[in-house]
């Protein structure tokens, strides 16, 4: 379904991306991970349509990924993906009133159907008894529960999750991995999901990204950019792989610090 | 003993605090009131309590000999007017301005930069140039009001909307939304209570014009009473009518801060977490 050939990233002298290719099946779900700066979510918003290729091309079901977000593929940021001057319904009907309408505001019966629609998906997101408050009256799980009860509203094909549980505690983070996989399973998403956390991207998903340098250039460090050094399934790989990763990740993170 | 910038006092006391300097102003004006009027009772530069309120017991509940008016109400009157209506108009400017040049990099490019040059332009400066071209009537000191603070309220206006985060504008094309929807349902409604604050701030030199303004060239108006009375040293008119004044700015500032908080509670919550 996506195909990513040969994709380079510059900004200036300094390459960010060197070459990447890959292609993604229908409803997998990748986790991307990588030291902090490595490119892995410039690489998700060339997905997402903000930010677009040096060189190479993106391909959705063979044509080029369209150069602006659009409603196919669904967002979750690390934190802002919400409205903080609509109520948390409101937040998630908005999604029909861009669709259905003009100008953006829906009324009477159709208003009321998109609220109904909206409440069921905050009940499944465990938003339900929360409707009427504001963004900045949840906690930070509810307000990323709530982005993605807002970017699901329209059952794009894609998810894209930029570091979406980052800023939580542990168990809320695990509260939020079964949902994530609860809506992967059952609205067949494909998901792509950055997180500098590699235990939970082995928690997570079916196909394991590690971006990292292949080549470094110790008096010119920014003369290579990252590509995809592991392309692993998740599940079937052994502990000592999982190891290796960390440690060369590890040491990289160490050797940009000196 | 607590340090000092650890010492709250309670709320019963901080209401004394808060009292006690207009009580010592009010004395100390009452004291040296009495002693020059005890002196001199022709004295004009202090006017004690009962004068200055006999000045306005004529101004405002008295018809006027020459017109039949009720001068304090009718200056009262001219003078909110000409506020209202610059304020209207500058706030509706700005708005306009701040929002689409915030919002659109098109429109940043080509008037950001002109933006900021006329917002330097001193707007009493340009009080002849007004007074030439829309004449002496009202227009031009609603215009002067207007030129002076749509500048700010532009300036203000775009700065919030290029601080509203690039994720929620990012969040809403993932909903489907085009230019028009997210200018309407995104940008607007955020920047709202932002436009309230840049009125209130603002609010300050909106007074100064409009005084400005009507010492210059006037028949009525708070302001033009003020200068037109100084002729006669009438301290007891000035001292009451920039009371009123002070007044009238307290009111409108406290009625708009409470506009903010019924009509956008989320603003309040944002505020209070930050």
């Amino acid at each position: 379904m996506i195909e990513i050939k040969n994709v380079w990233k510059r900004f200036g002298d300094n390459v960010i991306l060197e070459n990447i290719s890959a292609t993604v099946k229908e409803g997998e779900f990748v986790t991307l991970v990588g030291a902090s700066g490595c490119g892995k979510s410039t690489f998700l918003k060339m997905l997402l349509g903000t930010d677009s290729a040096s060189q190479g091309s993106i391909l959705i079901d063979g044509k080029p990924i369209p150069s602006e977000p659009d409603a196919e593929r669904g967002v979750v940021f690390q934190q802002y993906s919400v409205f903080p001057h609509l109520s948390v319904l409101d937040n998630v009907v908005i999604a029909r009133e861009f669709e259905k309408t003009k100008l953006g505001f829906l009324l009477g019966a159709e208003k009321k159907a998109a609220r109904t629609e909206a409440a069921e998906l905050l009940n499944v997101v465990g938003l339900a008894h929360m409707q009427n408050r504001y963004p900045d009256e949840l906690s930070g799980g509810m307000r990323q529960r709530l982005a993605i009860a807002q970017a699901l509203i329209l059952k794009p094909r894609i998810l894209l999750l930029d570091e979406p549980f980052g800023a939580l505690d542990p168990g809320i983070r695990a509260d939020m991995h079964e949902l994530v996989l609860d809506l992967w399973r059952k609205h067949k998403l494909t998901v792509f999901m950055v997180t500098h956390d590699l235990k939970e991207g082995f928690h997570l998903g079916t196909r394991l990204w590690v971006f990292d340098k292949r080549r470094v250039d110790a008096q010119a460090p920014n003369a290579y950019g990252a590509s995809i050094t592991y392309d692993l399934p998740v599940g079937v790989c052994e502990q000592e792989i999982l190891d290796e990763i960390d440690e060369s990740l590890a040491t990289k993170n160490q050797a940009e610090q000196v | 003993m607590k340090r000092l910038i650890n010492f709250t006092p309670a709320r019963i006391w901080r209401i004394g605090l808060a009292l006690l300097p207009f009580a010592v102003i009010i004395l100390i004006y009452i004291s040296a009131s009495d002693a020059r009027l005890a002196e001199n009772p022709q004295d004009k530069l202090l006017p004690s309590f009962t004068q200055m309120g006999d000045a306005i017991q004529r101004l405002a509940f008295e018809p006027s000999k020459r017109s039949g008016d009720y001068l304090f109400w009718q200056d009262t009157l001219s003078s909110l007017r000409r506020l209202g209506l610059g304020m209207v108009i500058a706030a509706s400017l700005g708005m306009l301005f701040g929002l689409m040049t915030g919002a659109l990099p098109v429109l940043n490019a080509s008037f950001a930069p002109l933006l900021t040059v006329v917002s330097l332009v001193p707007p009493m400066a340009l009080l002849p140039v007004l007074f030439i071209v829309f004449g002496l009537g009202e227009v031009s000191k609603v215009a002067l009001i207007a030129i002076g603070v749509t500048p700010f309220i532009a300036r203000d206006i775009q700065k919030r909307t290029l601080e509203i985060p690039r994720e929620q504008i990012v969040k809403a094309q993932t909903l489907g939304a085009n230019s028009g929807q997210i200018i309407l349902r995104v940008l607007i409604p955020q920047l709202m209570p932002r436009l309230i604050d840049a009125v209130r701030l603002s609010l300050g030199s909106a007074w100064l014009f409009l005084i400005a303004a009507e010492a210059i060239a006037s028949t009525d108006g708070l302001g033009y009473r003020v200068f037109l009375v100084r002729r006669y040293l009438s301290m007891d008119v000035i001292l009451p009518y920039v009371a009123w004044i002070t007044l009238l700015a307290f009111i409108i500032d406290y009625l708009l801060a409470q506009l903010s908080r019924f009509a956008f509670p989320w603003h309040a919550q944002q505020e209070g977490k930050s």
